[in-house]
């Protein structure tokens, strides 16, 4: 059986890229799916592209591009690569960083172990 | 409620004067300008403090900075700072009566903090800063000497962190 983050601790260390500290989860908020990208021309969309990129959201199990929020901190919104099923960070990035791939941040992850 | 000795950490709420959340960029020529008008040093790393003179400098974000001064520098800090904001765009706003800051003293400072703190205070070096949360409240927590730390918390959160912090102290007086 795979353990679960649940069973190996009861708390959560997110690294905060701006702070550059690795910081309990108390101190961070949730804030969506990353890498949302605005359309442009929002008048000349369908109502169902329009509907899309405003509530459909990609339910991923394993890893998920998702923006956090250092709420209780330095405040500042960051992205993070996070497996939905373990519960761990893969990477967290400043906003406004190209998406990394996700095939070496899965390579590296498994050095790393 | 502005002292609490009934167990090993001396608590105390503090008279901190004037006080000002300072947004700026970070551009070394706007900081610098900040510098001059605030007097004291201004630093770029989230939880370094610059102080001079009784006035005191902690970053705590990107952009973000918390000044302090005695009551009296109010007045010359506002007035400095607008001399400043045609060549530097920037937000000084007064926010003295914002918080309430604490005053923990005592060995076992760390224990009793620790009881609402998540963040591994034994690496948290003196004479820095942070903004953290204390039992679910947003707190800015400043450490002045290995057993010294001073907590600053919105107004009207302070009963509520107050009171934790004392029933705290008493547990640990009775060893619980």
């Amino acid at each position: 059986m795979v353990p679960t983050m649940r069973q190996e601790a009861t708390m959560l260390l997110i690294h905060c890229p701006y702070c550059d500290k690795t910081l309990p989860e108390v101190e961070f908020a949730y804030a969506g799916e990353a890498h949302i990208v605005r359309p442009a021309d929002p008048a000349a969309m369908s109502d169902e592209a329009w509907r899309d990129f405003l509530f459909i959201r990609t339910n991923a199990r394993g890893p998920h591009f998702e923006r956090w929020r250092h709420v209780h901190g330095c405040a500042r919104f960051f992205n993070a690569v996070r497996d939905t099923v373990s519960d761990r960070f893969l990477a967290t990035y400043k906003a406004g960083a190209p998406k990394p791939d996700l095939a070496t941040l899965l390579a590296e992850t498994e050095r790393a172990r | 409620m502005t002292t609490h000795a009934d167990g090993p950490v001396a608590l105390s709420m503090a008279d901190t004067g004037a006080r000002f959340s300072l947004r700026i960029g970070v551009t070394p020529d706007d900081l610098a300008a900040a510098e001059t008008a605030f007097g004291a040093p201004i630093f770029a790393t989230i939880g370094a403090r610059g102080r001079e003179a009784g006035r005191e400098s902690l970053c705590l974000g990107p952009d973000e900075w918390v000044l302090t001064a005695p009551e009296a520098d109010r007045a010359p800090i506002a007035t400095a700072f607008a001399g400043i904001g045609a060549a530097h765009p920037h937000s000084l706003v007064d926010i003295s009566d914002r918080e309430i800051a604490i005053d923990l003293e005592g060995e076992a400072v760390t224990a009793l903090l620790a009881q609402g703190i998540a963040i591994d205070l034994d690496a948290f070096p003196s004479g820095h800063g942070t903004r953290t949360v204390y039992d679910g409240i947003t707190v800015v927590l400043r450490r002045d000497a290995a057993h010294a730390f001073r907590l600053e918390a919105w107004r009207s959160f302070v009963p509520h962190v107050w009171h934790r912090l004392t029933e705290g102290n008493k547990e640990l007086a009775l060893g619980i």
